[in-house]
């Protein structure tokens, strides 16, 4: 089996987040970015796939800020090829743009099963998984917490909904998985694994083509939302605080004491 | 070219979700902008048409593919129904369903998408979405050109449609392609009922992403324990594996309505507001004081929950 896991950037929430002149796109050079957590779940679960039925690991990124970093990670962790789409991509990579470079690549790579995160902070024109998965014209299945072969080119996948309700479903290979959570908690990298994998330097450079599709949408702007309402901060140190609190539970009955 | 909004239609035990009277009110609120109709469609055996006030009729598809849900059989059938129909909008909700159909049923009509919305509007003839981004940090207002758009919606954005009466029911033959799909429903999984009930407590305890590490959860467990209170979380710790699926609160969670909630080092993505927005008391600890949750929360405190929790734990005792 052979499972392509596209990973991306995402600017690190934690973070004051600023805006261009113009109001229509952040200020990249002042953020930090790092690795989208569900890409994360959707690189343990292809390597948790490998481990238990064996299979080929190919991790593929666009050119964005710190990508070699998440790339070599996932090659220490077990992925057998990283793989980095370059070219003109300055800016935010709308969802159509890094799907078109992604469905261009992998119609010259065979794959069976193409694993990758359920959704990112910055997909405003869709997430990721429904849109390659149609643009492939291939199955698709998102919001998935586990996925195993089934034997006979299907695989089976565990989608949730809410209220707790999952169902199991089987979808024909080759197929397109959103992951919602790996089966277990990512892995961790040491960074003398991440070092190693950078030294044994193995980096596929590839041109990606088909990037400059982009989403029909065109923002006006971005703006911090205005509050419709904001708590009442309470002040003064932390045992004020605390007896605020439980006056505030104690005024409602909700304290036994 | 028709003018109309399609509703995307979800339900859960037979109930239509409040998700999709939130999103009949915006195709009100649309069409009357528009000028066409606001259509429900409902996939599915039963047309739900008396829980459906503020669609003018339902569009009913019936066939075994549609239930229970299979994402490839709703595609298509949500994709066919919309060309056919030339419909102007369509309306889903974030939800599986939303995560599975929006990009791929705007992909199937050439047609652009915008996630996660809370704001719809016609202005001078042009679509604006208001979208959050960046975990809901930021909002995004987009023009979406062209005849048709899908727009998926977050819950509680929209004022639900009110009154109206039942809607006439339009059957709608099933799509053929729905006989050679390559995806198929194996069986359905109900939750882990084993656990505490947390939709049945007066007070809940809640902790996110800002617990850090696993074992620091004993701290705050030991303040729900005082309090007589059950632990509650968001997603982030149930996908690490730090909490059971069963204390999750948020849109692919539960939906809880406690007394008061008390977070701890939650930051409030929109996938949590969801599940307890409509908590009568919200108390939000978070050393982010730009924290979205502040907005949601009645009262607000940017002290260090390493501090306060075991500040807590001393007073109750």
């Amino acid at each position: 089996m052979r499972i392509v896991v596209p990973i991306k950037q995402v600017p690190d929430l934690v973070e004051e987040l600023e805006l261009l002149p113009e109001g229509t796109d952040l200020d990249r050079d002042l953020l930090t970015f790092k690795l989208n957590e569900y890409d994360d779940h959707a690189v343990e679960e292809a390597l948790c796939l490998k481990e238990a039925a064996g299979a080929e690991v190919v991790v593929v990124g666009l050119d964005e800020p710190e990508i070699d970093q998440s790339l070599y990670t996932a090659l220490a962790k077990g992925a057998d090829r990283a793989v980095k789409l370059t070219g003109d991509l300055e800016g935010w990579i709308d969802t159509h743009r890094r799907v078109a470079a992604l469905a261009s690549w992998l119609a010259s790579e065979p794959f069976d099963l193409v694993l990758v995160g359920v959704q990112a902070v910055d997909d405003l024109d869709g997430q990721v998984p429904a849109l390659l998965g149609a643009r492939l014209g291939v199955p698709h299945v998102s919001v998935v917490t586990r996925v195993e072969p089934s034997g006979d080119g299907a695989a089976l996948v565990h989608q949730e909904y809410s209220g707790g309700l999952a169902a199991e479903l089987e979808v024909r290979l080759p197929a397109v998985v959103g992951v919602q959570a790996a089966r277990q908690a990512p892995r961790y990298a040491s960074i003398t694994r991440v070092r190693q994998a950078m030294q044994e330097g193995s980096i596929e450079e590839v041109a990606a083509t088909g990037a400059d599709e982009a989403a029909g949408l065109r923002v006006r702007r971005l703006f911090a939302p205005e509050a419709s309402g904001h708590a009442e901060m309470l002040e003064g140190n932390v045992g004020e605080v605390a007896e605020r609190i439980l006056e505030l539970l104690r005024t409602r009955g909700l304290l036994k004491a | 070219m028709a003018n109309d909004v399609l509703v995307v239609v979800e339900e859960q035990d037979g109930t239509v979700t409040d998700a999709t009277r939130e999103l009949l009110g915006a195709g009100r609120a649309l069409s009357g902008e528009l000028g066409g109709e606001v259509l429900a469609l409902r996939l599915g055996p039963g047309s739900l048409a008396e829980q459906l006030a503020g669609a003018d009729r339902v569009l009913h598809v019936e066939h075994p593919a549609l239930e229970p849900y299979n994402p490839e059989a709703w595609e298509v059938t949500v994709a066919e129904v919309a060309k056919e129909r030339g419909a102007r909008v369509v309306l889903m909700a974030t939800t599986t369903v939303g995560m599975d159909l929006g990009p791929a049923v705007a992909a199937r009509l050439g047609a652009p998408v915008v996630c996660y919305v809370v704001g719809a509007a016609v202005d001078g003839g042009q679509l604006v979405a208001t979208a959050k981004i960046y975990g809901g940090k930021l909002l995004a207002e987009v023009e979406v050109p062209g005849e048709a758009a899908v727009l998926v919606a977050i819950g509680g954005s929209f004022a639900p449609a009110s009154g109206g009466s039942v809607p006439e029911v339009e059957p709608v033959p099933a799509p053929a392609a729905l006989d050679g799909l390559r995806t198929a429903v194996r069986q359905r999984i109900e939750p882990d009922r084993s656990d505490v009930d947390i939709t049945a407590a007066d007070l809940l305890v809640a902790v996110g992403r800002g617990i850090g590490d696993r074992d620091n959860l004993e701290l705050v467990q030991e303040l729900a324990d005082a309090l007589g209170a059950p632990l509650a979380s968001s997603r982030p710790l149930v996908d690490q594996g730090w909490m059971p699926k069963s204390r999750q609160v948020g849109k692919s969670g539960l939906k809880v309505k406690p007394k008061a909630y008390l977070m701890f080092g939650i930051s409030g993505a929109p996938e949590h507001i969801e599940g307890m927005r409509d908590a009568e008391l919200i108390v939000a600890c978070n050393t982010d004081p730009n924290a979205p949750i502040f907005e949601v929360a009645h009262f607000g405190t940017t002290a260090d929950l390493f501090d306060l929790v075991p500040a807590l734990v001393e007073r109750v005792g």
